[in-house]
Order: structure tokens, then C-alpha cells, then sequence
């Protein structure tokens, strides 16, 4: 059940180029599995901004995002103590179960990376490896933090500036795995769902309301039409189709 | 006293959730007891089952938003044999059947569908959709257009007509009047304005069909100035859909000429819309010296 609240900002401090890392403090008893999300009300935009939660412990949780334009450009600005609107404990998550007792890739791309983090707390005592994709140096964050949650990472860039050259596929082609979580941009989930095997993919979609009111979000899978903030975000490898990559 | 009429039907208040702003309805039901609305208006259905646009649906503009989703539905016969009993497992009120067509023989067989194959009490035949190419918008822009749909629902169907209007018109009066001409029981206006959103980077529109339907706070005063014109007109009950966000907006709304009111884009940022309203509306009303929400309507012409 969602709810609705309002949220303290501890802090908001930048940890790669554009991309923020916001810990607010306030009611987390709505969120129950990792890969939900949050829906923030933002001064003088009309639409709440869906922002996935990174991770959450009682009475805390943190966010992070990349500043891509005016919603986030505002949040890039807020300072400790002002505080924020938020639907809390929107969409499916992950699902933990199926990957119990296997080896597990946690397979991030950029700014989408970060609902991994606490997915990879909910995993803990598993075998875990990280294959995390980013564009250039500057732009790579959380390698650190998912080694201490103890994952074997491996960082892609684009240019090679930090880490392997290439992409996240291109790590990830070379790692022995039987179960995948997958979460970023669509021609990265493409090119996930792509080499096979089971696991679960995070979408992003543009959205009206985040709770499945208005349709906004739909995308065709193979079990039908099913909404990215309701029935998503988080669909498994075996329902999702091209539909979704488009 | 809230209570309404509609057509024959009565309803408990004024405070509708919108089509397309609520899913089936029983989908927030989960957020509070949907019970207390005036009544719930179904999606948008067509005879066919339709996956709708692609994405991208929705872009934000400035005091609202615009919307392309293209009328997604399960079909006339899935809405009404699967998701009408999902919605009254949480919902005992007046349900308003969302029609849309693509043709005249296909807004009959749904609308017929609905009058016979389900409980809802009045049929709301949407002539404005602006996010579907032939049909939806186009039958409501012209009176003929609009009189056409409306004479062969109304031959077909024993529940109340309200015919749904578009706001993209020269005249709306006039549709309004030529619906009244050809049987309806009722109109609700407006529809979504037909707008646009271009991303200033790449100059690109944002919506995948770049026009798409706008809707919110901002188009509050249109849809204020449209009814207030068709009640001139009219002697048909007018469900005032546009922008409504706090209850003073519904007594505004009602003032202009409307029996009833719908609350469309403010549940997708506040799925606790309607609640509010409805906990604020009596409130408001003994500060203004209002007994009863029916004495008021289409006071603004006095």
C-alpha cells in the first residue's frame, strides 16, 4: 500500500558528474522489496518525478539521481532540513526468491544503477557479481560501496577511462552466471535479455501518476499489457518482449 | 445537502473521478474508500481491445500536462464481464460507462453492451478523444458529427447519454445544443485540449503522436467559460470536467452551470484527490452560506 508523506533531506551531496545521492529520513514502512520507487511533488512542475530508491533502512532512505532536467535541477539545489512530498512504495521490485542459492549477476548501467545497492543488501550471503557500465570515468559511483556489500564488481566505460573499454554486455559475456538483475538504459536491458538465461529487468518509463491510474506507462510484454509503475517496474526475462525495448 | 441528480439518476455528491484518470476504479481503492464518491467513470472503451499509443504518452507542461494514450482498453466485452466485477467488489455507487468508437456502428455495439451486459447507470459517449486518428475527436467537432452519435446511442440504448465534448471547436454551444436536439440526457465537457510539448534541445515533441491531449489546473478557466456557454443553451443536466483541483474549483464549476463535476488530471498527482475534495467541500459550503449544492447551480448567470 503506498503512502504518502513528508520527507527530510540529510543530505543531497553530488558523487559523480550529474548524479546525486539524496538521504531523507521520514516513514519507509511502504517499502518492501528492493527496485520500488518513489514519486516526489516538486515546487511549480505540475508532475511528481519518479526517482527508484537506492536503499532504505527504518526511518531513512536513499535516493539517487541524475540531473537530466527541471524537476532534477531543483532537487540538485534543495539542502539539508528543506523538505520533500513523496509517494512512497510505488511499483513491484525485485524478487529475490528465484535467485536464492544461485550465482547472480547484478548488471547496472549508469544513473540507473542504484536500486542494485539495495538489492545487493537483500541478497546478502549470496554469490554476487557487480558489472556495472558507465560512460567515462567521471561518471562511475558505487563501485566501492557494492565491493564492501561484498559482490565481485567489474566497471565498463565506454572510452576506457576506468576499467575494462567497452560495454556492460562485453563484462558481463565474460562472467559465469545462472541468474541476472538488470537495471538501466533500455538499449542496455536490450542487449541483457539478449545473451539468454533467467533474471529480471528494471524499466523506465515515462509516467502520469506512478500508481496506475492513467496508463501513461504501458508496455506490451508476453503476458500482455502490463504498466511500468503498477505491474513493473521490475518484469522477469521470460515475459518481456521487444515491445519493451522500444 | 450534496446529493445531485444526473439524468434520472441520483447521485450521493458531485465529485466524479474522470475517465482515464482512475483506471477501472478499483485500482484506487486501495488508497482510500472509493464507496464515498458520486460515482466512478469507467476508462475509455472501445468495442475492440486496444493497446493504445507508444510511448512516449505523457509530457509536462507548465500547469498541467498533456496525455496520448490512445484509448488502451480491453475491449467492450473483457470491461464489462471482467473489469466491471473487479470494480464492484470495492464499489457499490453509480458507475458511468466510458464509450469510444471508431465509427457510429461500433459506438452502438458498445454502448449497447454496456446498456445491456452490465449495471452501470449512465453511458458517457466520448466524442473528443484527440489522441486517436479518424473517429474520437473527429465526430465532435462538427454538430452534425456529434448528432449523429448521439441519435443512434440514444435508439439503441435505455440508459441516460451523456455526451462527452470537445473543447477543440469554434462553437462548442452549438454541438451541445444539436446533442440536446438529437435525445441526450446529458453532456460532460471538456475534453482535453489539443496541445503540444517540443524538448528544447533536440526540438524534437515529446509525445510520441507530438499533438496530445492537455489537461490540468490550467485549463481550469476554459473549461469554466464552455459550460457557462452551453448552459445558456442547454436545459440538459452538464457534468463540468476541466482543471478542478480544491473544492472551491468544484463550486466555481457549478456556479458556471454544472450538475456534477469530474476530477481528471489532479488524481494522478494526488491519487487522494476526490477524498479531499470531498472532505473540504462541506466546509466550504457553510462558509459561503450554501445549504444545498443544487441551489447553486449555474448561480454565475444571475
Amino acid at each position: 500500500m503506498p503512502t504518502q508523506g513528508i520527507y527530510t533531506i540529510v543530505t543531497n551531496l553530488p558523487i559523480a558528474r550529474d548524479v546525486y545521492e539524496l538521504a531523507l529520513t521520514g516513514d519507509t514502512t511502504a517499502l518492501s522489496r528492493p527496485g520500488q520507487f518513489v514519486n516526489i511533488q516538486l515546487n511549480g512542475l505540475y508532475l511528481r518525478r519518479p526517482i527508484s530508491v537506492c536503499r532504505r533502512e527504518q526511518g531513512r532512505m536513499t535516493l539517487v539521481y541524475k540531473v537530466v532536467g527541471a524537476g532534477t535541477r531543483q532537487m540538485a539545489g534543495m539542502r539539508p532540513g528543506e523538505t520533500l512530498d513523496l509517494l512512497v512504495g510505488l511499483g513491484n521490485g525485485f524478487d529475490v526468491a528465484p535467485a536464492r542459492g544461485k550465482s547472480i549477476a547484478l548488471v547496472g548501467g549508469g544513473a540507473g544503477l542504484p536500486p542494485l545497492v539495495g538489492l545487493m543488501e537483500t541478497l546478502a550471503g549470496e554469490r554476487v557479481t557487480c558489472a556495472l557500465g558507465f560512460a567515462s570515468a567521471e561518471d562511475v559511483f558505487y563501485e566501492t560501496l557494492l565491493r564492501s556489500l561484498g559482490a565481485d564488481v567489474a566497471v565498463c566505460t565506454m572510452d576506457g577511462t576506468a576499467g575494462m573499454k567497452g560495454l556492460v554486455t562485453d563484462a558481463l559475456k565474460t562472467m559465469a552466471y545462472d541468474y541476472y538483475f538488470a537495471c538501466g538504459p533500455k538499449a542496455m536491458l536490450k542487449a541483457v535479455h539478449g545473451l539468454g538465461g533467467d533474471g529480471q529487468l528494471s524499466f523506465e518509463e515515462r509516467m502520469g501518476c506512478g500508481f496506475g491510474a492513467c496508463m501513461g506507462c504501458t508496455c506490451q510484454t508476453l503476458a500482455g499489457n502490463k504498466r511500468v509503475c503498477l505491474e513493473g517496474p521490475v518484469f522477469f526475462s521470460g515475459e518481456v518482449s521487444c515491445e519493451c525495448f522500444r | 445537502m450534496l446529493s445531485v441528480a444526473l439524468g434520472g439518476v441520483t447521485l450521493p455528491n458531485p465529485i466524479i473521478p474522470a475517465s482515464g484518470t482512475f483506471g477501472f476504479g478499483y485500482e484506487m481503492a486501495r488508497f482510500y474508500d472509493i464507496n464515498r464518491l458520486g460515482a466512478v467513470a469507467l476508462k475509455g472503451t472501445t468495442w475492440d481491445a486496444r493497446f493504445g499509443n507508444r510511448a512516449p504518452r505523457i509530457a509536462e507542461c507548465f500547469g498541467g500536462m498533456l496525455n496520448a494514450i490512445g484509448l488502451q482498453n480491453p475491449g467492450a466485452p473483457a470491461v464489462a464481464a471482467e473489469e466491471m466485477p473487479k470494480l464492484r467488489a470495492v464499489f457499490g455507487g453509480v458507475v458511468i460507462a466510458n464509450i469510444s468508437g471508431f465509427g457510429i456502428e461500433e459506438y452502438v455495439a458498445t454502448a449497447r453492451h454496456f446498456d445491456e451486459r452490465s449495471d452501470a447507470a449512465i453511458l458517457e459517449v466520448n466524442v473528443s478523444c484527440p489522441n486517436v486518428r479518424h473517429g474520437g475527436m473527429a465526430f465532435g467537432v462538427t454538430p452534425e458529427g456529434a448528432a449523429s452519435v448521439c441519435r443512434a446511442v440514444k435508439a439503441a440504448c435505455k440508459k441516460p447519454v451523456f455526451m462527452k465534448l470537445s473543447p477543440n471547436v469554434t462553437d462548442i454551444a452549438d454541438i451541445a445544443a444539436a446533442c440536446e436536439a438529437a435525445g441526450a440526457d446529458g453532456l460532460s465537457l471538456i475534453n482535453t485540449l489539443l496541445g503540444m510539448v517540443i524538448d528544447p534541445a533536440s526540438g524534437k515533441p515529446v509525445v510520441s503522436t507530438k499533438m496530445a491531449g492537455f489537461s490540468g489546473p490550467a485549463v481550469k478557466p476554459v473549461a469554466l467559460r464552455m459550460v457557462y456557454q452551453v448552459y445558456e443553451r442547454v436545459s440538459i443536466p452538464i457534468i463540468g470536467i476541466g482543471g478542478i483541483r480544491t473544492a472551491d474549483d468544484v463550486l466555481e464549476m457549478i456556479s458556471a452551470g454544472a450538475a456534477a463535476v469530474q476530477i481528471g488530471s489532479q488524481n494522478l498527482v494526488d491519487p487522494w484527490a476526490c477524498e479531499k475534495i470531498l472532505d473540504d467541500l462541506p466546509v466550504k459550503m457553510a462558509a459561503y452560506g450554501i445549504r444545498d449544492i443544487q441551489s447553486i447551480i449555474g448561480r454565475a448567470h444571475a
